[in-house]
């Protein structure tokens, strides 16, 4: 799960690490009344999950009261598109934070590395831009440091921002901030912690001017107040999965996917796309063979309007096909799709639940044998690309 | 031979007097695993359908013999009973339990590590050899003994290529699920160590999925350390970054852990990758059969 960048600086501030203050806003006249109060300079910066805000006009200073109004109007309501193809993420609230007189822009994270098994802290001096060209261009720019599991003190926190070249005087600080930093992926359970820039203000003092923090979702059940934020979802096929507990990805094809257990679902919209489709959505139905789990399922996948055909590919291992063809019979009674549905039911007494479908005869179900002839079909019924 | 599981496993199964526990850890037991022990604390000196239940894992260990330990015990106290297992004096624990904290794994996994036991999963569907032993969740009727190693992400996935190469009339030496949460006991590179030394297997297919850079590294570790050929598989080409693909190890990062880096990765070291599930059966099935 991740974080807004305001909601970062919140769990910085918790842990001791400086922020600049300011106030949420989800409207123009909040968003005002918030710069009245903080005071000019201000910036006015979109929240949405997404890097690249500033390139994309989502971050503006305001001067005054006037510029604030005509900046919030601007960047509230607007569609950020991430600088991977990521979104695009509409700006739903902004956050109002009184101005920074920067001296020095500095990089710092910590990340879990999964590769090595280690928490890895980075520092760069040269922060406020993107750090993935930092580090193609100027790899020696960038110095990473495996945190030692068995502690990490501002000792050792001293030496990696002494060796990324930050300057003398900020190089105590420096050092507490990376410390905290790892206080918070340990304390908050965040597998990324990302402050880029970590400013020094002409006054000499550090601070987190941006945050990008990545919870672990495994871990909500033992942080209370990250658990309320995880449960707001701007999608509303999204909300609806998540209420119904299903595991849900929306996409922004026209051709809906269930399928049972996340390797195969993946693997479902691959081969959608393969066969010249567009998916609309990830769904992994799990072990669940009932209608109730079924319907649920169809119910999410149906609200997308996009949708206009559905594919089911479903793997039978310990869950049984009859069992799954009875949940779509039932299921079939219990809403009306409206569109094709295709079906592809192979492994544990498949025959046998092929033959139950048969024999149901229901309309707009479709069976394939394979999963590539099952793509293929739901393609051709789904009207060919989105 | 076959790899992590055979006929000398003993097993524990930690969370056996549990719904999933009983189920599945009676159905292992159902395919000829030497169930020895269950796990559960608080109702030692209970049995389930015959087999008996300690307090510990340690105490199924001297009592019972048990060598191999199966957690399936809820998340939030998962992660404290694969550290009880790594301290009981098991060589291999297997973890299928999903939706354990990922920062409580990595203490988890240096643990496995200085104590020397083979750590499997979490959010794995478990180990199969066929023939021999079952410890997990995996369905063993799609697979038959034979020549092909499989080591895998993912779990329903597995089961769809099994079938394919089992309809192709070929068989396994072992099926591992490695998992797929962001740290895993043992990647992809542990299990194909294995499959090298296992006379019994000829060839690897390999089933890799969005995320991380195991697949990177074990495209490197093939080209150095592999002579059995490799077959690979990626699944999540389609996938957007910065979405979690239902495990929670599945997701792209800014431009790392895509489908492609991985394929082009594995690809450049001579591993085949297929298109689709079916090829890449198809091709292991036609690999194993030229000379």
């Amino acid at each position: 799960m991740d974080l807004l960048e305001y909601q970062g600086k919140q769990l910085f501030a918790k842990h001791g690490i400086a922020v600049p203050s300011g106030e949420v806003a989800n409207t123009v006249e909040d968003a005002v009344a918030a710069a009245e109060k903080i005071g000019y300079p201000c910036a006015i910066k979109a929240q949405v999950l997404i890097g690249g805000r500033g390139k994309a006009g989502g971050i503006k200073i305001a001067q005054n009261a006037e510029e604030a109004r005509e900046h919030a109007g601007a960047i509230l309501g607007m569609d950020i598109v991430g600088p991977h193809g990521e979104g695009p993420f509409r700006v739903e609230a902004v956050w109002v934070e009184g101005g920074s007189d920067i001296a020095e822009e500095y990089y710092a994270s910590v990340i879990l590395d999964r590769g090595e098994k280690k928490l890895l802290a980075m520092v760069s001096a040269k922060g406020g831009m993107d750090i993935e060209a930092v580090a193609a261009e100027d790899p020696e720019a960038l110095v990473k440091r495996h945190i030692d599991p068995s502690g990490f003190d501002t000792a050792a926190a001293r030496s990696i921002v002494a060796d990324a070249g930050l300057a003398e005087d900020a190089l105590d600080e420096a050092a507490e901030v990376l410390v905290k930093l790892a206080e918070v992926a340990r304390e908050e359970d965040a597998t990324l912690i990302e402050v880029n820039p970590l400013i020094v203000t002409a006054g000499r003092e550090v601070v987190a001017l941006d945050s990008k923090v990545t919870i672990d979702g495994n871990a909500l059940f033992r942080h209370q107040d990250l658990a309320e934020i995880a449960d707001t979802v701007d999608d509303p096929q999204e909300q609806m999965a998540k209420e119904k507990g299903l595991t849900y990805v929306k996409l922004d094809g026209n051709v809906g996917i269930l399928a049972n257990g996340a390797g195969l679902c993946m693997s479902t919209l691959d081969v959608v796309a393969q066969a010249g489709g567009a998916p609309a959505n990830f769904l992994d139905a799990g072990g669940g063979s009932k209608a109730e789990a079924i319907v649920n399922a169809l119910e999410v996948i149906k609200s997308d309007a996009k949708v206009s055909a559905i594919l089911f590919n479903i793997f039978g291992g310990i869950t049984r096909c009859d069992e799954i063809a009875n949940g779509i019979v039932t299921a079939s009674q219990q809403i009306d799709l409206g569109m094709p549905l295709v079906v592809r039911l192979d492994g544990t007494n498949s025959e046998e639940g092929l033959r139950i479908l048969a024999e149901a005869d229901l309309p707009n179900l479709h069976q394939e044998k394979t999963m590539l002839d099952a793509a293929r079909r739901v393609v051709e019924l789904a009207g060919g690309a989105a | 031979m076959s790899i992590v599981v055979d006929e000398g496993t003993k097993l524990a199964v930690s969370g056996l007097t549990g719904r999933e526990g009983s189920f599945h850890g009676l159905r292992n037991k159902a395919y000829g695993t030497d169930l020895v022990a269950g796990v559960t604390p608080g109702k030692g000196g209970q049995d389930v359908e015959g087999t008996p239940v300690f307090d510990t894992i340690a105490e199924a260990v001297t009592e019972a013999g048990a060598n191999t330990s199966m957690i399936f015990v809820p998340a939030r106290f998962a992660a404290a009973a694969i550290d009880e297992a790594i301290d009981s004096g098991v060589e291999t624990v297997i973890a299928i339990t999903e939706g354990i904290p990922v920062l409580d794994m990595l203490s988890t996994y240096w643990k496995a590590q200085e104590k020397g036991v083979r750590l499997i999963g979490p959010n794995c569907p478990g180990v199969l050899s066929p023939g021999k032993a079952n410890v997990g969740i995996i369905p063993a009727q799609f697979f038959d003994p034979g020549p092909i190693g499989v080591v895998s992400k993912s779990g329903t996935l597995t089961y769809q290529i099994g079938n394919e190469l089992k309809q192709a009339g070929t068989g396994n030496s072992s099926i591992v699920g490695i998992g797929g949460d962001p740290i895993v006991g043992s990647d992809f590179i542990d299990i194909l160590k294995l499959y090298e030394a296992d006379p019994d297997t000829e060839l690897i297919v390999m089933v890799g999925e969005i995320g991380g850079d195991a697949e990177e590294r074990a495209a490197e570790f093939i080209a150095s350390d592999i002579s059995k050929p490799v077959v690979a598989y990626i699944a999540g080409f389609t996938a957007p970054p910065g979405k979690q693909m239902g495990h929670a190890g599945a997701i792209i990062s800014g431009s790392s852990g895509t489908a492609q880096a991985k394929k082009d990765a594995l690809e450049a070291k001579g591993v085949r990758v297929g298109e689709s599930p079916t090829e890449t059966a198809a091709i292991a099935a036609e690999t194993l059969r030229s000379p």
